[in-house]
């Protein structure tokens, strides 16, 4: 459906990543914010707060990032569409009430504006250590969706879907974000609402006494009532049943805990998103994602200039990961080279997808800056000669 | 009436008349996980009560609770109930207020999840008096985990933790909340059943961050750890101790080892709320640019 028009800034406008994902939650229908200071996010509160008192959202500053996404979840039980947004310390501190957001199924976006780490890290400098935590930060199994821009348009776009795969599939999306990205300053172009696409939250049209909020009837995403429209329904954290009811059982746990990864895992196909840069003749593929895709580019041009054929495959969707296409494509490429700006997460799931069938390298960096094109070109050419 | 006169009678009805609470709680739920002599279902009955007596559309009525014993309470009100996370209730309740305003939101737990680990939460939705009502069951100690020292057991108690006897001074909850600035603060024990049923009554009526403390017994931990007796024994301990001081300072409501426990309604102020603070300030700041979220929501859609 169309959003509404008050949260629409159209036009083409000259913002950072921050200021870029902050309009896009509020083009995508984001009408609650909770947050607390951590740079380099903040700038997506300041910017929604200054914004929402006109179209009728309310942003709070909660005491700290237990109580922001703690209220995020309470929030979204309201049907309106909400967010919080931090860095790696703050993200740290949410992982308890993410597990309730996706325990209780709660539609929600989760922006993270990564910074270097770990604990108090690099408050203004950049890192990509958080996209492992994303996946598995709070305790039990569970999956989400996790989305990594690299620039501030993708900032403005991507926003946009993370709410939407958060209605779609009623889970919390993790929107990592990166603090070069964030504080970049591009062009942004924000189009008509009329050519924007919301996902809206979609109510229940069952009777309260025919409603249960955590059946599935064969599908595998329940349908959702609202608090305050009569089904007096109960959610909890605890292993539930269809009613929302707690039940300490391991037939209980086995349906509750499985649907919640079959919903996305199922699906993944739908949900993954990745783009390809040169990728049909390519011996050697650079995978990642976020800012370091765009300083890959400039590795795969000294590269080629070197005569290796490199192709880039840029993860847009991080969770669920794109395990068919890194799997397919190990059989036909000669290397795989990940840089990513931490010591090695992502670069784990590459090489479990590609499960010995080529070579994959890690490119790391511990934070607080990019990598210099020329290292990740060498580890290019150098994966370009053994395959030779 | 005697026993035998009991034994001999014919008239029974075939079902028995239903539970006048029952319409107020999810019957399939019962038997509730609550110990023999525990006071948190007497406290939900008398909120069940003042919720009928308040005449309030339950349909708008929401309870959240945190972790602990009385963190269940969510799970057996007919109403919407969030069972959240362990000290999370007041920040998740103050996300439903704010997302939809026109709802009665009401936060049932305990002393453990609302002023140990959730004591943060508690003094900052005080101070911006958030509207929420707060029932705090007082039972001295981590009932659920198994009698561990909680931050409002009193000196001297033993607890799983405390075996030698507590060294830590307690909270004094009342003067917590007051001194944040709420604008509604009583104290009952569970014995008071009428008293504490009026006050839950009238703090449903009022706006603002209400905090009513109900002091329960745990008899098989609390009370068993300090050779308390019974749950009837610490309902009679409450008949000989409770002093009933309405409008007491809130500084003197410290509670100590087999003390007395002065309850009442210690503040009734009117105050505005966060959320008619926020309208009234960008009313004036804005003026018509300002759009408040709408009552039943933010951008609702078909």
């Amino acid at each position: 459906m169309r959003p509404d028009p008050a949260g629409v800034l159209t036009g083409a406008h000259y913002l950072d990543g921050d200021f870029a994902c902050g309009e896009g939650a509020m083009a995508a229908g984001c009408r609650f914010v909770a947050g607390y200071p951590i740079t380099p996010s903040t700038e997506v509160v300041e910017r929604i707060s200054r914004r929402f008192p006109a179209m009728g959202g309310t942003f709070i500053q909660m005491e700290d990032e237990l109580a922001s996404m703690a209220a995020v979840v309470g929030a979204a039980w309201t049907g309106t569409k909400a967010m919080t947004v931090t860095s790696g310390p703050g993200f740290s501190l949410m992982m308890e009430n993410i597990g309730l957001a996706a325990m209780m199924e709660t539609p929600c976006v989760v922006v993270n504006v990564q910074r270097g780490g770990p604990s108090t890290g690099l408050p203004t400098m950049v890192g990509q250590g958080d996209v492992m935590q994303a996946r598995w930060g709070s305790h039990g199994d569970y999956e989400v969706i996790a989305l990594t821009p690299q620039s501030p348009q993708e900032a403005f776009d991507l926003t946009i879907d993370a709410f939407n795969l958060s209605e779609r599939f009623r889970v919390p999306v993790m929107f990592m974000m990166d603090e070069c990205v964030g504080h970049m300053t591009e062009r942004v172009v924000i189009p008509e609402p009329e050519e924007i696409d919301v996902v809206p939250r979609v109510l229940t049209d069952k009777s309260p006494q025919e409603f249960e909020p955590y059946s599935v009837n064969g599908t595998e995403i329940p349908e959702f009532a609202r608090a305050g429209d009569g089904y007096r329904f109960h959610t909890t954290g605890l292993t539930h049943d269809e009613r929302g009811y707690p039940v300490m059982s391991v037939d209980c746990q086995e349906t509750c805990v499985s649907r919640l990864l079959d919903k996305i895992n199922d699906n993944a196909d739908e949900i993954v998103r990745f783009e390809e840069e040169g990728i049909e003749d390519a011996e050697v593929v650079v995978v990642t994602y976020g800012i370091t895709a765009r300083v890959a580019r400039l590795a795969i041009d000294l590269a080629r200039a070197e005569g290796v054929k490199v192709g880039l495959l840029r993860l847009i969707v991080i969770w669920p990961f794109a395990e068919r296409r890194i799997r397919d494509l190990a059989r036909s490429v000669g290397a795989m080279v990940v840089p990513e700006i931490n010591y090695g997460q992502l670069v784990l799931e590459v090489e479990r997808c590609a499960g010995g069938r080529c070579p994959v390298v890690s490119v790391t960096h511990g934070g607080g800056g990019v990598h210099d094109p020329a290292v990740i070109a060498k580890k290019i050419i150098e994966a370009g000669a053994s395959r030779t | 009436m005697s026993v035998d006169t009991v034994g001999t009678r014919t008239d029974f009805p075939a079902e028995p008349p239903e539970h006048p609470t029952a319409p107020y709680l999810r019957m399939e739920r019962i038997p509730h996980v609550w110990c023999p002599g525990c006071g948190i279902g007497t406290v939900v009955q008398c909120f069940a009560t003042a919720l009928e007596r308040s005449g309030v559309d339950l349909d708008k009525a929401s309870v959240v609770s945190g972790i602990g014993c009385s963190g269940r309470a969510a799970g057996y009100l007919k109403l919407d109930g969030f069972h959240a996370t362990h000290g999370r209730a007041i920040p998740f309740a103050t996300g439903l207020k704010l997302g939809r305003p026109e709802l009665l939101v009401t936060v049932f737990s305990g002393d453990g999840d609302l002023s140990g680990i959730g004591g943060n939460h508690f003094i900052h939705a005080a101070r911006r008096n958030m509207d929420l009502l707060v029932i705090l069951i007082n039972n001295f100690i981590y009932g659920m985990t198994g009698g561990q020292n909680a931050p409002t057991t009193p000196l001297t108690a033993k607890s799983s933790t405390m075996p030698f006897g507590n060294f830590e001074p307690p909270f004094n909850l009342p003067h917590l909340a007051a001194s944040c600035g709420a604008p509604y603060v009583a104290r009952w024990t569970c014995l008071h059943i009428r008293r504490l049923t009026w006050t839950l009554e009238e703090a449903i009526q009022r706006k603002g961050f209400r905090l009513v403390e109900v002091v329960a017994p745990c008899p098989p931990l609390y009370s068993r750890l300090n050779k308390l007796g019974t749950g009837l024994d610490g309902m009679s301990f409450y008949h000989d101790n409770a002093v009933i001081k309405h409008g007491a300072d809130t500084r003197d409501l410290g509670i100590d080892f087999q003390e007395s426990i002065v309850c009442g309604k210690f503040v009734d102020e009117e105050k505005p709320t966060f959320s008619e603070l926020m309208d009234t300030h960008y009313d004036r700041v804005l003026g018509d640019k300002y759009v408040p979220m709408a009552p039943e929501g933010g951008w609702l859609h078909e």
